[in-house]
């Protein structure tokens, strides 16, 4: 499966945030571990805080915290603050043919297998089986 | 935490109105044959019931070891899970599933499977939740028009 950049990126900030939720990381922080651009990481981390998972704190010591609930929230969740969604996406030239049409039944297939995996796997749960 | 054990004919009233108030369905027969089967049957069939404090049924699960099915090598296979929406969050899923496996550990299989409705985020999550992974088969349907 074939994830955007900034879907990544908001996966493994999501995680790295969530394992230690009273640890505050900024997005240079994160992006160093990561070893990606602070911009691009700066971008994913306001869509999070955004979407209530995240929050920004001030001061010196400021950068980002998780603050959302790690059994409630699942990797689609996430994936879905970056991803189109299903009903969203352009169509693709030829996808009206009817082999288009026989491919596109096999694409739809594979992505709800995906879509419910992703639904199935909390934050806690992810963390859990990395340990 | 619950306490767990074995089923017996004396549950199944429990059961039947448990498996009923979460599915919609009274299928008294079905829980029957499935108890008959599974409770006090061969050491490989398991029917365990998990109690409330009161000694009321919190939830159930029943599960096999059975070898060669679909080309695979034994494996404790969990048929059914069902905990009462009342008690859930509080461990009496985890209990049960952890009580199954350590029955299917003694028989000496090493791999628990099950088969879950994708559409089903619920179980699909508890399931994940207990370590659970996709597993080599994939399941296959076609339309009989």
């Amino acid at each position: 499966m074939k994830l955007q950049t900034a879907t990544r990126l908001g996966l493994y900030a999501t995680l790295e945030l969530a394992r230690e939720p009273d640890r505050m990381l900024s997005a240079a922080d994160l992006a160093e571990r990561f070893g990606v651009s602070a911009h691009h990481l700066a971008k994913v981390l306001r869509t999070l805080a955004t979407a209530g998972l995240v929050r920004a704190e001030r001061g010196a010591a400021g950068g980002y915290r998780f603050v959302a609930n790690r059994r409630r929230t699942t990797l689609m969740d996430i994936v879905a603050l970056f991803e189109p969604a299903p009903g969203q996406r352009a169509s693709e030239p030829g996808e009206g043919t009817d082999v288009g049409r026989a491919l596109q039944r096999v694409l739809s297939e594979i992505d709800e297998i995906a879509e419910a995996t992703l639904r199935s796997i909390s934050l806690e749960t992810m963390l859990k089986s990395r340990r | 935490m619950p306490v767990v054990r074995s089923a017996e004919p004396v549950d199944l009233p429990a059961i039947t109105a448990l498996d009923a108030r979460l599915t919609g369905e009274a299928k008294a027969a079905y829980w029957q044959s499935m108890l008959e089967r599974y409770a006090g049957g061969p050491p490989d069939r398991h029917f365990l019931v998990a109690e409330s404090d009161r000694g009321a049924l919190a939830g159930f699960i029943v599960g096999e070891v059975r070898a060669w099915e679909f080309g695979q090598p034994a494996a404790g296979w969990v048929f059914a899970i069902q905990v009462d929406p009342k008690l859930r969050l509080k461990g009496t899923g985890s209990a049960l599933f952890e009580a199954l496996v350590a029955r299917f550990k003694a028989q000496g299989v090493t791999r628990v499977r099950t088969l879950v409705d994708r559409r089903d985020n619920l179980i699909l999550s508890f399931f994940r939740a207990q370590g659970m992974v996709a597993g080599p088969s994939l399941q296959l349907d076609m339309e009989l028009a």
